[in-house]
């Protein structure tokens, strides 16, 4: 048993939603209580589809325990296929279902239907959303490429490697691993496409997002596989790679060197010649990024907590691309961990690997960054202790899936990282302005700036009441509790930067604490600066 | 209306014998929350209070996707998530529920009611957080007082949770004596301003003491008795209800406070059960009843004449329905309710009149393919449905805002039929 305010992941059963949802012609049964139909609003809320998830839930309840829940599945496998006319019915159960045992995978095999039925084990209890997600495309793709060598999808049998591209003029690839509910991959997906016609690389099959069950059947017919989203697509890619002897890339393109080493990776596996898309690389991010204005970015102290992809991808970023030092870096996917470990070692960093809500709080709390990097909950934590943050990973909100086109990966994507993880930071400019002009009495450190009027506006507005409020709360828990500031040094406090103000009370107060000075003067605020910023 | 929209013989019947309407019964797949997701609103009326599920990792997913806009930095709950290994003995899991119930205090000193939260999961199970808050009440003696109410999705619906909560309540209230002052309970989560407004009448018209459960705070719960009459705000509290009859408490027959005409009934019920004659409240209220009706009435003429349907979620469904046709003159084709208790909910069946189709229990998909068919100009329906609907060219209402809104009570009819009317306003405005 463990305590969990917020979560990163859901249930297993959750990520199979995703990819069914994902997916056109696959329905999904699911062997639920009532409640477990909450889920749907993950997609129809969170994501604004437009249309349910295409799933079904058996929805018992207390009355149906003592009677027979599996005729209750029966019945609804029944009705859902008749009702959906699925091309593929993927079966299985919710936590609760689980403990009753009724095996509705089995179940529904055991039916006959005249469709592929893929059963799913939910492992509710030890594995997440993921890992569900990962391995309900798994069983999906083999599901349907083990039905298809039987012809019931009516395809023929899949090429041999050697037939590969042998009747077209150019390579292919499968892109595989967007999901429903993940980060920014409907974008992403188009600009990998528009990046892969540059190369001259066709796109064979795309999945699971947006994908039929024939679709599925056409992966073998590719030259090689993208592993676009590792955390849902590594497992099916070995599979292909083992089975099919399809090579797999492993570079995930997000930000201007990675896209760059994809760009080589697939250069590499498909023979074709990429260093004139390579030269074209026209990123405006390169250029705001050496421009003066960004200068200020140089040592931002940032702290990254994602899922493995994009926690190792926004490292690199921040560090190559951006000139931030990374002074924390973790993830909750703990079967993606030994890569976040190794670029944490790359870094000196003690990686973070948890999905306690409340440990990341406490190291974020502890590395007092400039900025937070990380998902919804780490909005939460960067409030709470009145830091900027910007959204990087999912789980995400509502307003992390934007109307307008924006990808994170490739070299638009790298535009659209330096926007989203620059405008929660004071501009470059403006932080000198600030300076000069904090003694003026037009100025109030409590309206700063373009803050407000910001895409994030509301809430930078509630995060600095919040921030005001907790305040009192950080203060108790401080080592510098006991300690007294002179109201001339808290005068001088008040004329640091108001960003970077609690990290300076913080630092003196751990200074002081270290020091056994009871009251900090002016003076101890300089000895502490000069301290710090050896 | 096509054959296929027709309610299925097979899954119609059992006309509940104390409800003098036709109710159709369905049974299938429903798009209902459970229980947990009540807690979203009961954290924020009792602010001493913290809620423990003792769940699955999909409860914290539940209740972080209902709470769902997720925009609470700490909110007043979390969850306690099994693990294979408390699946595996019992004596482990409730040194297991201790440990965390211990981090959870530590964390936060200022707590001083806590509920255990059931859960299907810990009901299949049958992990006993009965005798668990017994044991941490023991405890932490002096502290913290551990309560326990079930808020399964196996045993309740959405807004069922707030009245296995306020029975748990109810448990812990003191006994008062026969001879007592007579006192009035007010029933069910209001908002804290319509609290007030109602206190405020009370006040005029000299009945007090007045409770109300859930209290803003659990500390001092009131006493009940023979002498406590027992008025019900909220449709959903059947269950809390029949526990404070059951103490001797005198119920207290009412329409519920929603709209001018229901506030007013509610309140002449009050009134009655202290002897308070009607005239005197239409006296008390006259000012408010006016300003209610100006307020409404240009609503109404937003809503007048449109049809309505109502999927079920959260109980609130028949009174809602009530007053949208009784008041604004809405159309109700169809309203489904999640549970219909046939005592409790009867009169406000009768308001609706005939030709509306009376539905408990939710059978999807047929509901669907009846909204289809009906086209109604509004539906109101949870957050799973609603988005797929207007994509349908459908107008919709999420049901979850009535539930957090302040709407009871005379000043906030008008607020209520606003809910109602925005989407239609908003429909005619846009030109996207």
């Amino acid at each position: 048993m463990h305590l969990a305010l917020w979560t990163y992941e859901g249930p297993p059963h959750v990520g199979a939603m995703r990819v069914a949802a994902s997916m056109e012609g696959v329905h999904y049964v699911l062997h639920a209580p009532q409640g477990d139909s909450y889920a749907d609003l993950l997609f129809t809320m969170i994501e604004r589809r437009a249309s349910r998830p295409p799933v079904t839930y058996t929805t018992f309840h207390g009355r149906h325990l003592g009677a027979d829940t599996a005729e209750l599945v029966r019945q609804t496998v029944r009705d859902a296929y008749e009702r959906h006319q699925p091309q593929a019915l993927m079966v299985g159960d919710s936590c609760t279902a689980e403990l009753l045992q009724d095996q509705p995978g089995t179940l529904a095999a055991g039916m006959d239907l005249p469709v592929p039925v893929i059963a799913l084990e939910s492992a509710a209890y030890s594995r997440k959303e993921n890992f569900g997600a990962s391995e309900a495309f798994y069983q999906l793709v083999r599901g349907t490429l083990v039905a298809n060598q039987d012809g019931a999808l009516g395809h023929a049998a899949p090429a041999a490697d050697s037939d590969r591209s042998a009747a077209c003029d150019r390579p292919t690839a499968n892109l595989l691993g967007p999901t429903s509910l993940g980060f920014r991959c409907r974008d992403d997906v188009k600009e990998i496409k528009a990046l892969l016609e540059r190369l001259g690389i066709g796109v064979n099959v795309v999945a699971p997002l947006g994908a039929t069950p024939a679709d599925l059947s056409r992966i073998p017919a590719a030259d090689f596989n993208v592993c676009l989203y590792p955390e849902i697509a590594r497992t099916t890619c070995e599979w292909l790679q083992r089975q099919y002897r399809q090579p797999m890339v492993t570079t995930v393109p997000l930000g201007l060197g990675a896209t760059r080493d994809f760009i080589r990776e697939i250069g590499d596996v498909s023979g074709v010649d990429a260093s004139a898309v390579l030269e074209q690389c026209t990123a405006r991010m390169s250029w705001y990024s050496r421009s003066v204005d960004s200068n200020y970015l140089t040592g931002k102290r940032v702290f990254i907590f994602a899922d493995a992809t994009h926690a190792i991808a926004a490292a690199r970023i921040a560090r190559e691309e951006l000139g931030f030092s990374v002074v924390g870096l973790g993830t909750y996917s703990r079967e993606h961990a030994r890569e976040v470990r190794q670029v944490a070692k790359d870094l000196g960093l003690e990686p973070l690997i948890t999905d306690d809500y409340l440990e990341v709080e406490k190291s974020v709390a502890e590395a007092a960054p400039e900025l937070v990097l990380g998902t919804q909950m780490e909005r939460h934590i960067a409030k709470r202790l009145g830091l900027p943050c910007a959204v990087i990973s999912a789980p995400a909100h509502v307003q992390d899936f934007p109307a307008s086109y924006a990808p994170n990966m490739g070299f638009e994507g790298a535009n659209v990282i330096f926007d989203t993880w620059v405008h929660p930071l004071m501009m470059g400019l403006e932080e000198h302005l600030l300076g000069m002009f904090r003694e003026d009495f037009e100025f109030s450190t409590d309206t700063p700036s373009h803050m407000a009027s910001s895409g994030a506006g509301q809430e930078r507005a509630a995060e600095q009441e919040q921030a005001v409020a907790e305040a009192s709360v950080a203060e108790a828990d401080s080592p510098g509790a006991q300690i007294r500031w002179t109201p001339e040094a808290e005068s001088e406090l008040r004329k640091i930067p108001f960003f970077v103000r609690g990290k300076a009370r913080r630092n003196t107060e751990h200074f002081a604490a270290e020091r056994g000075i009871a009251t900090i003067t002016v003076e101890t605020i300089y000895d502490a600066k000069a301290h710090f910023s050896r | 209306m096509s054959t296929r929209a027709a309610v299925d013989p097979n899954t119609a019947g059992d006309h509940g014998c104390d409800c003098p309407v036709e109710v159709i019964q369905e049974r299938g797949q429903r798009q209902v929350f459970c229980g947990l997701t009540s807690i979203v609103w009961l954290h924020r009326k009792m602010q001493d209070a913290f809620f423990l599920v003792v769940g699955s990792r999909t409860c914290a997913h539940l209740l972080q996707a209902a709470a769902g806009v997720m925009i609470f930095a700490e909110p007043r709950f979390a969850t306690a998530v099994l693990g294979e290994r408390d699946l595996a003995g019992l004596a482990d899991c409730n040194d297991e529920l201790d440990r965390v119930v211990n981090e959870l205090l530590a964390r936060r000193p200022e707590i001083k009611t806590l509920f255990l939260v059931g859960s299907c999961p810990s009901e299949v199970i049958k992990l006993d957080l009965d005798n668990a808050a017994e044991r941490l009440t023991r405890e932490h003696a002096g502290r913290v007082q551990v309560m326990h109410y079930s808020g399964s999705g196996l045993e309740t619906a959405f807004t069922q949770g707030e009245d296995k909560c306020l029975a748990s309540i109810t448990e812990q209230m003191p006994q008062a004596e026969e001879n007592e002052a007579p006192s009035l309970l007010v029933l069910g989560t209001l908002a804290d301003v319509v609290e007030d407004q109602f206190r405020r009448i009370f006040d005029q018209l000299g009945i007090g003491p007045v409770h109300f459960l859930p209290p803003r705070s659990c500390e001092q719960l009131p006493a009940v008795g023979p002498q406590t009459r027992v008025i019900m705000a909220q449709p959903f509290v059947g269950e809390a209800t029949r526990a404070l009859l059951s103490r001797g408490a005198q119920y207290v027959n009412a329409p519920y406070p929603v709209g001018i005409e229901g506030t007013r009934g509610w309140l002449y019920a009050a009134a009655h059960s202290f002897g308070v004659a009607e005239q005197r409240v239409d006296e008390v209220v006259a000012a408010p009843v006016e300003r209610a009706r100006a307020a409404l009435a240009r609503q109404r003429e937003v809503l007048a004449g449109k049809s309505i349907t109502f999927l079920p979620d959260s109980q609130l469904e028949l009174p809602l329905a009530r007053f949208l046709a009784n008041e604004c003159g809405m159309r109700p084709l169809e309203v489904a309710t999640p549970y219909l208790d046939r005592q409790l909910h009867g009169q406000e069946a009768v308001q609706l009149g005939d030709g509306v189709r009376l539905i408990e229990g939710q059978d999807l998909e047929r509901q669907l393919d009846r909204l289809r068919d009906d086209r109604p100009d509004l539906t109101v329906c949870g957050l799973g449905l609603a988005n797929p609907l207007e994509a349908e060219g459908l107008r919709t209402k999420w049901s979850i805002e009535l539930v957090f809104s302040p709407i009871q009570g005379f000043d906030q009819a008008a607020d209520l039929a606003e809910l109602f009317a925005r989407p239609l306003v908003r429909h005619e405005s846009l030109r996207v």
